[in-house]
C-alpha cells in the first residue's frame, strides 16, 4: 500500500527512476515512519498478511480438499474440534460438519473466495467510480450534474439494497442453467454497483480543486488533450483519498457479500465463501454443534477488522491535520 | 420559508419518480410478463392477445404514466409467485416491519446521543476509549453474525428469549402490535438490539466527532471566559450546534434502518416486509421487488423532506432564508 502511494505522484515524471531510488523513496517516506511506529498498524497488517497467504495457498496448505466430496467420509460427520474423526481417523483441528468436512480446510477456500469476490468488486466500483467522478468533475455543465443525481440515489440507498436489486435483475435475466457459472460474477458487479458513488464524489471534488491549479492550465497550454490532463495529472493527485475509501470499503465489500451470501442470495453452496460456509452453519447451532458456525465467522470478523483497522489508520496517516 | 419547502417537494418529487422509473423498468424489461401470466399451451396467438388487453403494445411513455397512475392509486400489480395483489402483501407485513425500525432507531439515538456525547466529555477517561474501541468492533462485526450471536446466548443457551417470530400479537384494524403482550416484547428484544446496533456505534461516533469538533470553537473558548457554567457550555452551546449534522445522519438512518431490516428479519424469521423482499429476490418475484424499491424509496423520500423541515427547529440561522442547507 505505501508503495503505491509514494510512487504515484512520480510516474508523470519524465525521466526515468531507478528501483533503488524509487525503494528509497518509499523506506524515507512519511507514510513508512508512521507505519513503523504504530503498532496498530503492524498488527492488523500482519494479520490481515497471514490471511491473505492462507487464501492464496488454499490448495497447498488446506489438509483436506473441502469441496471434492469423494474425500469426504460421512463417518466423520459432526466431529469436535481438536478430536479424531470416526471414519478416517483424520485429526480434525476445528471439527467437521455434517458431511465430515473439514471446517478448517473449509475456511481456507472460503476466505480465499471472500477475498477475490472482495478485491474485485472494489476494483470494479474504484474504475467506475474513478471515471464518472473524472469526467464530472473535468467536464462539468450536464454531465456533471447527471452522474452527480445518480451518485446521490446511489448513496441515500443502503449498498446492501441496491445490491439484493441487481442480483434480482441479474437473475431474472440470466436463464437458470447458466446460474451458478455466473453467481460469481453477478455478485461482484451487484456489489460493485452499489459503492462507487463515494469514489465519483471524492474524485469529483478532488478534480474540482485541481482543474484550477496552474500545473493544470500549464499543461493544456502544451496542448496535452482533456484526458491526458485527467489521466496523467489530476488523477495520481486524487489517488490519497481514494485509497482510504477503496480499503475500508474492502472490509465492507467483504462484509456485504458474506451478507448476501448469509441471505441465499449469494455463492451457491457449491462455491461457498465465508458467508455461505456461515448460512449452513446457523442451522447446527441449535442442536449445538456450534464450531460449524463459530470458526467461519471468527475468520470473517478478523478478516474485516484488520482491514477496517488498516484503513482508519491509513485514514489519519494521510490526514496532515492530525499529524 | 415556502420556496424552501418548495424546492424539498420538487426534489422528492424527482427522486420518487426515478425510483418509479427503474421499478416500471424492472417491471417492464426484466422476465416476460406475458409468459408469466399464460399457460405453457398458450398460442402465439393467445399471447398477442393478452399483449395487447394488458398494454404491452403501447409506446413506453403511456406504459409509464399508466404504471405511475396506476401505483398511485395502490395497484402494484399481483405476485407472480404468490397470486396476490403486492399492495395486500406489502400492507400486512407493514407493522411488523414498521414497529421493529421505530424501536431500533429509537434505541440507535437516545443510546448513541448518550455514549457519544459522554466520550466526548471524558475523552482520555477509561470508560469511553473502552466504549470507542467496542464500536469500531461493532462497525466490523457484520449485523446478522451479532444477530446469530445473540440467538446462540440468549435462545440457545440460557433459553430466555424466543429465536424466531413474533410471538403472540394483538390487532387494531390492520394494525398488529407485539409491544402488548409479554412473548410480544419478548420476541422484539433481540432483534431490535440487532438491527439497532450499527446505527448506535455510527450515531455515537458521529456526535462524538461533532462534539469534539465544537468543543474547539472560538464561541466555545469565549463562552468559557464569559465564566458560563460547564454544563451550560456542554449542553446549550456544544450539544445545540452538534445537533443539525446529526439530525441528518440519524434522520436517513431512519431510513436505512427499514432497509438493513432486511437482514435482521431473515436472521430472526421475522414476518416483515424485509424477509419478504429476500424471498422475492430468491425467487425472482419482480412486482414484489419494484413494489419493495418503490417503498423503500416513499421512505426515503418522506424521511429526507422531514429532516429538511427539521434544519428550521433546530439552526434559526435557516429561518428566513433561503438557502439550500449543505447536506
Amino acid at each position: 500500500m505505501s508503495d503505491t502511494l509514494a510512487k504515484a505522484p512520480q510516474s508523470t515524471k519524465p525521466a526515468r527512476i531507478t528501483f533503488a531510488e524509487r525503494r528509497r523513496r518509499v523506506f524515507d517516506s512519511d507514510l513508512w515512519h508512521a507505519f513503523k511506529t504504530s503498532p496498530v498498524a503492524i498488527v492488523s497488517t500482519a494479520l490481515a498478511l497471514v490471511l491473505i497467504v492462507a487464501a492464496l495457498l488454499a490448495d497447498v496448505l488446506a489438509p483436506q480438499n473441502a469441496f471434492d466430496t469423494a474425500q469426504l467420509n460421512l463417518l466423520d460427520g459432526y466431529t469436535h474440534p481438536l478430536e479424531r474423526g470416526a471414519g478416517s481417523g483424520m485429526l480434525f483441528f476445528m471439527g467437521s460438519d455434517d458431511q465430515g468436512r473439514d471446517i478448517f480446510s473449509a475456511l481456507f477456500y472460503g476466505t480465499r473466495l471472500s477475498l477475490l469476490v472482495g478485491l474485485a468488486s472494489v476494483v470494479f466500483s474504484l474504475v467506475l467510480g474513478i471515471a464518472l467522478g473524472l469526467l464530472a468533475g473535468y467536464l462539468g455543465g450536464r454531465t456533471e450534474t447527471v452522474i452527480m443525481r445518480v451518485a446521490d440515489i446511489q448513496l441515500s440507498f443502503p449498498a446492501i439494497l441496491i445490491a439484493l436489486l441487481v442480483f434480482g435483475v441479474a437473475r431474472g435475466l440470466i436463464a437458470p442453467q447458466h446460474y451458478e457459472n455466473t453467481a460469481i460474477g453477478v455478485i461482484i458487479v451487484a456489489i460493485g454497483l452499489s459503492n462507487w458513488a463515494q469514489y465519483a464524489r471524492t474524485v469529483r471534488a478532488s478534480t474540482l480543486v485541481e482543474r484550477n491549479k496552474d500545473y493544470v492550465q500549464a499543461a493544456r497550454l502544451m496542448g496535452i488533450s482533456g484526458f491526458g490532463i485527467m489521466a496523467r495529472h489530476v488523477l495520481p493527485n486524487v489517488m490519497g483519498p481514494v485509497l482510504v475509501i477503496a480499503t475500508i470499503n474492502l472490509a465492507l465489500a467483504i462484509i456485504e457479500e458474506a451478507t448476501l451470501s448469509f441471505l441465499g442470495v449469494g455463492l451457491p453452496v457449491t462455491q461457498p465463501s465465508l458467508g455461505t460456509l456461515i448460512r449452513s452453519g446457523q442451522k447446527f447451532l441449535l442442536s449445538g454443534e456450534w464450531w460449524i458456525l463459530f470458526f467461519p465467522a471468527l475468520v470473517l470478523i478478523l478478516l474485516a477488522l484488520s482491514i477496517n483497522l488498516l484503513g482508519d489508520w491509513l485514514r489519519d496517516a494521510l490526514n496532515p491535520r492530525l499529524r | 420559508m415556502f420556496a424552501y419547502l418548495l424546492r424539498s417537494l420538487s426534489q422528492a418529487t424527482l427522486v420518487m419518480l426515478a425510483v418509479a422509473f427503474i421499478a416500471f423498468s424492472m417491471f417492464r424489461y426484466v422476465g416476460d410478463p406475458v409468459a408469466s401470466l399464460v399457460g405453457t399451451e398458450a398460442t402465439i396467438k393467445d399471447r398477442e392477445e393478452l399483449s395487447r388487453s394488458l398494454g404491452l403494445d403501447d409506446p413506453f411513455p403511456i406504459q409509464f404514466v399508466r404504471f405511475l397512475a396506476n401505483a398511485a392509486q395502490g395497484d402494484l400489480g399481483i405476485s407472480y409467485r404468490q397470486g396476490r395483489p403486492v399492495v395486500d402483501l406489502i400492507l400486512e407485513r407493514l407493522p411488523a416491519t414498521l414497529e421493529l425500525a421505530l424501536l431500533s432507531a429509537a434505541l440507535a439515538f437516545i443510546v448513541g446521543l448518550g455514549l457519544g456525547v459522554y466520550t466526548a466529555l471524558n475523552r482520555r477517561g477509561v470508560l469511553a476509549n473502552i466504549v470507542m474501541s467496542l464500536s469500531l468492533v461493532g462497525v466490523s462485526l457484520p449485523t446478522f453474525l451479532i444477530g446469530v450471536g445473540l440467538i446462540f446466548l440468549f435462545a440457545v443457551n440460557l433459553r430466555w428469549l424466543p429465536s424466531f417470530g413474533r410471538g403472540e400479537t394483538v390487532a387494531f384494524g390492520w394494525w398488529t402490535t407485539g409491544l402488548l403482550t409479554e412473548s410480544g416484547r419478548k420476541s422484539l428484544i433481540m432483534p431490535v438490539v440487532t438491527l439497532g446496533f450499527y446505527q448506535l456505534t455510527l450515531i455515537m461516533r458521529l456526535v462524538r466527532a461533532q462534539m469534539l469538533e465544537v468543543m474547539r470553537a472560538d464561541y466555545i473558548r469565549f463562552a468559557r471566559a464569559r465564566g458560563l457554567t460547564e454544563r451550560t457550555i456542554n449542553f446549550r452551546h456544544a450539544l445545540r450546534n452538534t445537533m443539525v449534522p446529526v439530525v441528518t445522519i440519524a434522520g436517513l438512518q431512519l431510513g436505512s434502518v427499514i432497509a438493513f431490516a432486511i437482514v435482521t428479519e431473515t436472521v430472526f424469521n421475522w414476518p416483515g416486509l424485509g424477509a419478504l423482499f429476500v424471498r422475492s429476490v430468491e425467487v425472482v418475484d419482480i412486482p414484489v421487488m419494484a413494489a419493495y424499491l418503490m417503498f423503500v424509496g416513499l421512505v426515503f423520500v418522506v424521511v429526507n423532506l422531514v429532516v429538511d423541515l427539521l434544519y428550521f427547529a433546530l439552526d434559526p440561522r435557516l429561518r428566513g432564508a433561503t438557502a439550500v442547507p449543505a447536506r
